[in-house]
Order: C-alpha cells, then structure tokens, then sequence
C-alpha cells in the first residue's frame, strides 16, 4: 500500500521576486534567499507553503569562494517532498545571519552549533552560547582553515602510510606531546573558570521572583550530572529550583563531542561507514542505513533488490532491540533496578547475536555498503531470524507488557507529567516516536518512504495525549508494527546479488549535496552532504535525532518536580555518542 | 482494586524465578551439562533459552561465530620446505582504505634495479588506534589479510604490532573461517585453471 506523496511544487523565486533565487550550482537544488529578506521568506514557507518542521539546519564553508552558507531543510508533517533554502553570507567577521528560532524553536541548538563550530552569529537568538565545545575555546573547528592537534594532512588516506610507512604516535606530532591546542599566551598558572556565569545568567531569565511578598525565597541551582547515573553518559543539566519544582532549565553538553563532522571530512566517502556506527552505538545498522541512503542519493544508484530487504530486516530488528532497551533502561531510571532491564536485555542479546553473525560485529557493524550490503545472510541465519520474529519476541514483548504496563507505581509516575502538545512538538522539531505520542502521525517510513518501506503493510503508531505515559506505550505499538514489516519482509525477501556496485575502495561522488534522511529508532536521522567530486565529502553534517529533540526538554520541564526530569531524560531516548557527535 | 497491576507484575518474575530452577533440573535429569558446555552455550542463545542466561566468562566463552572481527593479522602460506610465504604485495590498499589509518607499510625495493619487490619490508599496525572494521580484508585483493578472532589481548602498554607479530599461517586462517577458507581457495583454483587454459589456448595457435 503506497502513500500518495503531495507533489506541490514550491516556486519562491515567483513568490519572491528579487529576494530569492534558484540554486542553479550543478547538482544542488532549492533556492538561495538573501539575508535581509531570510525572516519573511522563512514565514511565508511556514505559513503560506506549509512546511511546519524544520528538520535540518547547518552551516557550509565555502573557504574559495570566500562565502558561508546557512543550509535550511524543512518539511511537512503531512508529508512529502521538503523545500531547501540557503543563506550566503561573505567569510568576513563578524558573520551574521537572522535567527529563526522566532518562526521554529528547533531551530535553537542548530544555530547555537552553527556559531559553534562556524562562528556564524544568529542574530535575535536568546541564547547565543557555544554548545559543543566549551566557553573559552579558541576558533570554530568546522571551518576550513582550522586545524586539529593532530593535524597531519587535509584528506585521508595519508601519505606517511604508504609505500614509506615508517610508524609514529599521533602525539609526538604535536608539541605538547598531548591532545591540546591552548589558545596563545595562556597561563594555566592563571587560568579561571569564568565562563559558567554565561550559562546561569541564561538562565535567570526563567527565574522568577517572589510575588506573594508574604516569604521570601531564593531559587537553588542544581547542576544533574555530568556523571549522574540517569543522564546515559556525560550529559549535564543545570537547573534553577523553587522548591521542588523546576523554574529554568539549561542542558550542557559536548563532554563526549570529537567533531565526527570534522572527523568525515578527512575521510573518503567509503570511511565515513564505520564512524557512523559510533553515532547512535545502539543502532549502528540505522546510521549505516541514513549515511549510505545520503550517498546514494548523490551517486543516483540502485540498490540491489534483495540487499533493500536486507536493509529493512536489519534496520527493524535494531528499532526493536533499541525499543526494547529504553524500556528497561526507563524503568532502571526510576528505581526498579535491573530486573526489567536484564529481561529486555535476553532479546536484545539474541537480535545481537544475528548482528555478529552476519556482520561481523555487535554493535559496531558497518555492514552498509553503496549499492547494497557487504555480505549475503545465510539461510540458517534467516531461519534464526524467522524463529525470533514469528515465535520468540511477540511472546517476550507480551511478557514485557504484562510485567510493567499495569503496575500502578509506574503508572501513576507516568501519566500526565511532561506533556508535550502537537503544535510545540511541530515547533521544536521534535521527530520519532516522541512527537507520534503527542498526536502527530508523522514517520518517515510512510510520510517520505524510503528503501522500500512502501511496499510493506503497517501502521504508523501514534497516541494523543503527548505525556509520559503514551511516549512509553508507544514504544511497544512500534516494536508490533516493526515485527509487522519484519514478518512481510522475510517472507518476501527474493535471492540475488547483494550489492548493485563493484567492490571500489575509492569512491568517486558526483559534486552536488544530498540531504538523506531516515525514520531512526530514535528519530529523524538525517545527513546532510555535499560533494564537490573527489573522493571526500566537502561537507558532511549529521542531523542526530538525540540533539534535536533535546531542544524541547526546557519547555516539557518548566513546572514540573525535578523528580520527574529524570524520567524524562530517559523518556527523550538520548544516547551521548550521537547527541554530542 | 490497587495494585493488581503490581501483582500481575510479580506473576512473571514468579514464573521465570520457577523456570530457572525448572530448566537447570531437567537439564541435570537428563544428564546433560547445561553449564560449561558447548552444548549448553548454544542453548542459552537459542530461540527456546529459558532460565539462566548469562554465560560465565572467562571460565565459559560466547562461541563467536565465522564473521566475527577482532583485530587483523597477515596471512602466509607454509610452504614444503619450511619457508613462509607471504600473501601480502605490499600494495597500499589495506593503509588506504583504513578509517583511522593504523596501518603503515615500507614496500622494499629490489636493491640491484631499484623497482618494487612484492614483500612489504615492514608493516606495522597500531592496534590501540584500530577500530575493527575489516575494510583492510574485505578489500584485500590477495586474501593476504584477514581479521583475528582473539579478543581477549588486553595490555597496559601501548600495542603497535610488526610484521612478525602479525603473521599467521593459513592454517590458522582455515581454522577459524572454514567457509571464507574454501570459498576463495576454490575461487583461486578456478582463476588458476582458467589462467591456465587461456595460456594453452594462447599457446596452441602460435604452435
């Protein structure tokens, strides 16, 4: 059953005479606005085009031609094809370009990481910080005149390997003999930690004073994490209190940030494979799929017919075990230790058992290639799949469900705390089983089909109150519907070749950019590249669902006990790998 | 009534505390070793896996299958009189493809014309920088290196592997991946034979 998909052509150079041109750079698309007429185009494209998410938003340095790009992708929650617009803006500092966060407030984390690793300052941002790297940090690491510790040369594969390939440790490369790049003149004799006040001054603006006049009292500031059992890593929040109650709330991250973009760019198109896997490290097999769906994009190939079933089982399976996963790590979050969390955890290890046997690896897989997949799944594998698909995880699922969905303590914590209506979902760019539970019945597999998603017969899982409640029940309506496509897809699944290309180690991507998105476990994972012919991306940006949907955690706490903030961050499904990139 | 749904809850934490117990005996009744075993290592991470799942490592290990990756090593085949004969040109492709480049290769020269001798003079693999992708064996076209299945390899000192250290025989090689093994042997034995037959066929009309 295929969706019909909205073919409404937008035409804003029409609607935008003088203010808006066509792309016409070979092998992109969309259309370029000038910056002083960004804030009414981007209103019209919301208001009258209809296009009310923002997906993407990211930066491009165009160092010979000496200019910046703002990248804009946006979408419709009905569904369809997106519109892309840019901004260009000449390299000269000080960079400035209008903030959206007025029109989308998804757009707030996007811009704050554009002016952090481009120095591209969104002017009427209410909160104009660094977010990645911390207060203090010398220079923007993704433009490309900016050179890591470790620099050894522009592009991989390095000439020092071969045919003169004489070892040398990365740091003895470096001066300081570590992984540092101090800023000039700097003393650590006189150094201060001085930059915090910028982040709890953001947040006085949440603070509100004593009204009643009858007591006086001062809010706390209380700093969860960044080591705090329930943050899935490194993540920090600082929160001001009233009490109990949560009054502004500022999430600090980057303590796991590497610049994987960075990291991309100096490698070739085929490289970038195994890094994605580091992503979102539960779901290597989706990030293997959004990366090379990108590629392919680009490189305008087939993918082989039975490496696209491969894809989808592959892909299915790791939205289950992942569902499956932040179940019980939610349950573990708020109290009942590891009961729930070791019963998930015997599916889990079996789904990756199949992993390790057809790729290679548990969770690190990097079993994607251009064109299809890097090695056929036997038949005795299949059948272990079949078994776990039609016999063992329904039944488990139901077990699951009868262990947890009724039990009045966990009820009770649940419903009706952190509701998220539709509209604020739209407006924060909130995607993935999130945004489905506050009534908004957008999936990528059905909205904007990939692979062959159109093919299978499924529901897309939506509830309506947008709390806690339904964001977890949610879960277990996708896990149903992915053993639903899972069923179809391995009785479909045909013989043949299991990729459409030759094996190549170097790659060659037409220039042009692609932006390839993908329903993630987790979200809209998106990848935003641009090719300029070689063998490397110029520009490879990663829309990580995890960041993304972060960006409401401020709204859906303001109000509520700190208690339940915990649940929440467990509710959001972030993973470090992916959120600090 | 509150707290029904608790106690529908316990019922399942009920049946499955019963199970283990249920499994573990009727494994001993049929006299079956449902510990320590290969046996009983499959089963627990097989579809019907009731009971005590976990695996107790190191005294009991996860039987990795065929694919599994775990760092590289250079292939040679022994030869009749003793001698290692390296698979490895030295062509570059494995240090090229590498993600994180860990691998560096010295390719040697013939010293008497100065041309390129295929046997790398050293090659040198920086373990702790490796990530196990197995990009370098997959796109290998001498099946000369192949990724390990020894995992457990931890070292407080940094692990930069030569030549020598990397070299395994490809009896070792079979060992571990029998079906990888004979997929390519018979792979080259038919490039062989049809090299062989192109020679004649090329051979007979000069003739």
């Amino acid at each position: 059953m295929a969706t019909p998909t909205l073919t409404q052509t937008v035409d804003l150079v029409a609607r935008f005479p003088g203010k808006v041109t066509a792309d016409e750079r070979p092998g992109y698309s969309g259309f370029i606005v000038t910056k002083e007429s960004l804030i009414e185009v981007a209103t019209a494209v919301r208001d009258e085009f209809g296009f009310d998410l923002l997906s993407s938003l990211t930066g491009v340095d165009y160092l010979a031609e000496n200019k910046m790009e703002v990248v804009y992708n946006a979408y419709k929650t009905t569904g369809g094809a997106g519109l892309e617009f840019k901004v260009q803006v000449e390299r000269v500092d000080p960079i400035e370009v209008p903030s959206l966060t007025g029109i989308w407030r998804g757009a707030e984390y996007q811009e704050r990481e554009v002016w952090d690793l481009y120095g591209i300052k969104f002017t009427d941002h209410p909160d104009m910080r660094r977010i990645l790297m911390w207060e203090g940090f010398e220079g923007h690491p993704l433009r490309k005149d900016w050179k890591e510790a470790f620099y050894e040369e522009e592009i991989k594969p390095y000439k020092s390997r071969w045919p003169e390939g004489k070892h040398t440790f990365a740091e003895d490369r470096n001066p300081f003999h570590d992984n540092l790049n101090l800023p000039k003149d700097f003393d650590p004799e006189k150094y201060v930690v001085d930059k915090e006040e910028d982040l709890y001054a953001s947040l006085e603006r949440h603070t509100m004073k004593d009204e009643e006049g009858k007591m006086k009292t001062d809010s706390v500031v209380v700093n969860l994490g960044p080591h705090h059992p329930s943050t899935h890593g490194v993540l920090r929040v600082a929160v001001t209190l009233n009490g109990e109650t949560v009054m502004g709330l500022k999430p600090v991250m980057g303590y796991l940030h590497r610049n994987h973009e960075k990291i991309g760019e100096r490698n070739t198109f085929t490289q970038i494979i195994p890094y994605t896997d580091r992503l979102d490290y539960f779901n290597s097999m989706s990030n293997n799929f959004g990366y090379v769906t990108a590629v392919e994009k680009l490189m305008k190939i087939q993918v082989a017919e039975r490496a696209e079933y491969i894809r989808v089982i592959m892909a299915e399976l790791s939205r289950i075990q992942n569902h499956l996963i932040f179940v019980g790590m939610l349950i573990n979050d708020l109290g009942s230790m590891f009961t729930p969390a070791f019963y998930v955890f015997e599916e889990r290890e079996l789904i990756l058992d199949i992993f390790e046997a057809v790729s290679g690896s548990r969770m690190m897989c990097n079993y994607y290639r251009f064109g299809g997949v890097v090695r056929d799944v036997s038949d005795e594998m299949l059948q272990k799949i079949k078994d776990l698909v039609f016999e063992r995880l329904p039944a488990k699922t139901d077990e699951v469900e009868r262990l947890l969905n009724e039990n009045e303590l966990l009820v009770g914590r649940l419903k009706g705390t952190h509701v998220l209506s539709a509209e604020d979902a739209i407006n924060f760019s909130v995607t993935g089983p999130v945004l489905r539970a506050s009534g908004v019945p957008y999936d990528l597999r059905r909205a904007d089909p990939y692979s062959i998603y159109d093919r299978f017969d499924f529901d897309v899982a939506v509830r309506h109150n947008g709390d806690m409640m339904d964001n977890y029940l949610i879960r277990f309506d996708e896990i149903r519907q992915s053993l639903r496509i899972l069923e179809q897809a391995l009785k479909q699944i045909p013989q043949g070749p299991i990729n459409s290309q030759k094996p190549n180690y170097q790659i060659k991507v037409p220039a042009g950019e692609a932006y390839g998105r993908i329903e993630s476990p987790k979200g809209e994972l998106g990848f935003y590249i641009v090719s300029n012919g070689k063998g490397n991306p110029y520009r490879y940006h990663v829309r990580a669902p995890s960041f993304v949907n972060l960006t409401a955690i401020e709204k859906m706490c303001i109000g509520t006990k700190i208690q339940d903030f915990v649940a929440l961050l467990a509710m959001l499904d972030i993973v470090m790998g992916e959120l600090d990139r | 009534m509150y707290g029904l749904g608790i106690l529908k809850g316990l019922s399942v934490t009920w049946k499955r505390f019963w199970d283990t117990y249920i499994d573990d005996i009727s494994w001993a009744v049929s006299g079956k070793k449902r510990y320590r075993t290969e046996e009983g290592i499959k089963h627990r991470s097989s579809k019907n896996t009731k009971g005590i799942f976990t695996v107790q490592y190191p005294e009991e290990q996860l039987i990795v299958p065929e694919e599994f990756r775990f760092l590289p090593f250079l292939v040679y085949d022994e030869l009749a009189d003793g001698t290692k004969d390296i698979r490895c040109t030295s062509c570059g492709i494995c240090a090229k493809v590498c993600p994180p480049q860990c691998i560096w290769i010295v390719r040697s020269n013939d010293p008497v014309t100065g041309k390129p001798v295929a046997v790398p003079a050293a090659y040198y693999l920086d373990a702790d920088i490796c990530m196990n992708c197995g990009f370098c064996a997959e796109y290998c076209p001498f099946d000369a290196i192949k990724m390990d299945h020894n995992f457990d390899i931890a070292s407080t000192e940094r692990s930069v592997y030569n030549l020598e250290r990397l070299l395994k025989p490809a009896s070792y090689y079979a060992e571990i991946r029998p079906q990888n093994f004979t997929m390519e042997e018979e792979a080259r034995k038919a490039k062989e034979a049809a090299k062989a037959a192109k020679a004649k066929a090329a051979a007979a009309p000069a003739a």
